[in-house]
């Protein structure tokens, strides 16, 4: 855990409401994201985790409010909440497959205030190695960890002030989701980062805060340690023993 | 032998023609998932404007000519923007309606250059070079075959250069694989989206003094005509891929010309081609599959 000391929130979700051709996949959500440390989306599979987090930034049909840094974006359109600051690293990673490494992180890199920097090319370049090397590379051909490295990569590359990040060591090998942990600590030093994660190990490593979801509900929401730590609270809302390494 | 170099050269310069019209409705497909049935409607004005102006110098000279493929293109390129700003826009991820609105459009248009333009076809004449021909292994090939190919091959290799080399061609390389993902990383898409519709624009207006050179007319049906072929070349080649829309091209016109010439059923082979396609190879010859 980065263990860093709250204020005010960076991102507040107030009510709200998405679907997916036509069915209901999030309901009256309400939730705030503190500007520091790592806030982890839980809940069993299907709730609506990862639902939630592309309804904030406007990939599907929503409904309510969402304020970033204060102000209400839920009237913006996608690329223009993200020019606003927000680093998203999707479920399944996306990179694109038939651009090499080096182009779908030249993509990824934003001019203005919450761009990219010469530091943050730095810092990438330390953190992922291998994408150095393996820059011309199609991304494509890159194993899962290291499509996975890109998905993060494109994420820090910008000076953003809050990361989405949706399973990031879904389907990784154990040895990779030791990297993609540490790269996220790293990366939650200096950006909060709303993280939906199934893999408890990294929950307890990284997070701060929780939200738990049922049926595209918050039924829960306090200090991660506090849930952690309490097996009969960690059956009932998420359905496994807390010595389970994944929901 | 004479006749099968003379078929196969101008099956050569007729693929080059299809594959102007086709490189456009390949890019805007690949982009945005739209099946432009208006982008002939770009090529007959493109067409009509470009030898409307080459007409005040004499479309028998060069300059004539220059002037009308720069004008051509210029206003295949502004037609097309307008379009995608003034209907395609406001239809954001509605395709259906999209598809809809073009080929109102496409149906529009044509009654209204006959209105402006008459129904009839206007014969032109060309520079004297492009009217005459030149003798390859005993045959006599017309020399606007040669241009219309060597225009096709140029628009090629410029439109593989811009998206290999710009900011833009990236963003529409990536846009065609993910388009949601590239609004995700904080690009406004749709600026490429009418940067392809201009590009793919001016290919068909360009595609449209080239044609009006190459049959010797032009008329308010001319890309009309030509977009079923454009259509079938691009679903043969494979939806969104501009490679597979370029051999395409050249595979369905060489194998028009054959066909006409020796079977006389050129158009029906065509479209058994399409269909033998889509049975065998429903995603085309270099199209992602589903």
């Amino acid at each position: 855990m980065s263990g860093q000391s709250m204020s005010g929130p960076v991102l507040q979700v107030k009510n709200l409401s998405a679907r997916i051709a036509g069915q209901q996949v999030v309901e009256d959500v309400t939730f705030d994201v503190p500007a520091v440390g790592v806030t982890a989306v839980l809940g069993r599979n299907g709730v609506g985790k990862t639902s939630t987090l592309r309804a904030v930034l406007g990939l599907i049909e929503r409904k309510g409010e969402v304020l970033l840094g204060g102000e209400r974006v839920d009237g913006d359109r996608t690329d223009k909440i993200v020019r606003r600051g927000v680093g998203y690293v999707p479920e399944d990673r996306e990179v694109f497959a038939g651009l090499t490494v080096a182009e779908n992180l030249r993509l990824a890199e934003r001019a203005g205030p919450n761009g990219t920097s010469p530091e943050r090319r730095a810092l990438v370049a330390e953190l992922f190695p291998d994408l150095v090397q393996r820059a011309e590379q199609r991304a494509g051909t890159l194993s899962g960890g290291q499509q996975q490295m890109v998905s993060l990569a494109r994420a820090l590359l910008n000076d953003n002030i809050l990361l989405l990040v949706d399973e990031p060591t879904k389907g990784l090998a154990p040895r990779i989701v030791g990297e993609v942990a540490e790269a996220l600590a790293h990366a939650a030093t200096t950006v909060p980062i709303l993280l939906v994660e199934q893999n408890l190990q990294v929950i307890e490593r990284l997070a701060d805060t929780v939200v738990v979801i049922d049926a595209g509900r918050v039924v829960h929401t306090g200090q991660a340690a506090d849930l952690l730590g309490d097996p009969d609270r960690i059956q009932r809302l998420l359905g496994v023993h807390a010595g389970e390494e994944s929901l | 032998m004479s006749t099968l170099v003379l078929l196969l050269v101008t099956g050569l310069g007729l693929g080059g023609l299809y594959f102007l019209v086709a490189s456009g409705l390949s890019l805007i497909y690949g982009l945005m998932g739209v099946l432009n049935f208006a982008h002939g409607s770009f090529l007959t004005l493109g067409a009509f404007v470009g030898v409307g102006v080459a007409r005040l110098v004499g479309t028998d000279t060069w300059a004539g000519l220059g002037l009308a493929l720069v004008v051509g293109a210029a206003t295949g390129a502004a037609a097309a923007a307008l379009t995608e700003l003034g209907l395609i826009r406001p239809l954001y991820e509605r395709h259906i309606e999209q598809v809809l609105v073009t080929v109102g459009l496409s149906l529009a248009t044509v009654a209204l250059f006959e209105g402006i333009w008459g129904p009839d076809a206007q014969y032109l004449t060309g520079p004297p070079w492009l009217e005459s021909t030149t003798t390859l292994a005993g045959a006599r090939i017309p020399n606007v075959a040669f241009v219309t190919f060597v225009a096709g091959a140029l628009v090629l290799a410029g439109i593989v250069l811009f998206l290999k080399h710009t900011r833009y061609g990236l963003i529409i390389r990536a846009g065609v694989e993910n388009r949601a993902m590239v609004t995700a990383l904080g690009i406004d898409v749709r600026r490429a989206f009418t940067l392809v519709f201009a590009v793919g624009g001016a290919a068909a207006g360009l595609g449209g003094v080239l044609a009006s050179q190459y049959f010797g007319y032009v008329s308010p049906h001319l890309g009309g005509n030509l977009l079923i072929f454009a259509f079938i070349v691009t679903v043969i080649g494979g939806l969104g891929s501009l490679t597979g829309a370029a051999v395409a091209s050249v595979v369905v016109a060489v194998l028009q010309q054959l066909t006409n010439y020796y079977l006389g059923y050129g158009d029906l082979v065509v479209v058994l081609l399409l269909a033998v396609v889509l049975l065998v190879r429903p995603s085309g010859l270099l199209g992602r599959k589903a």
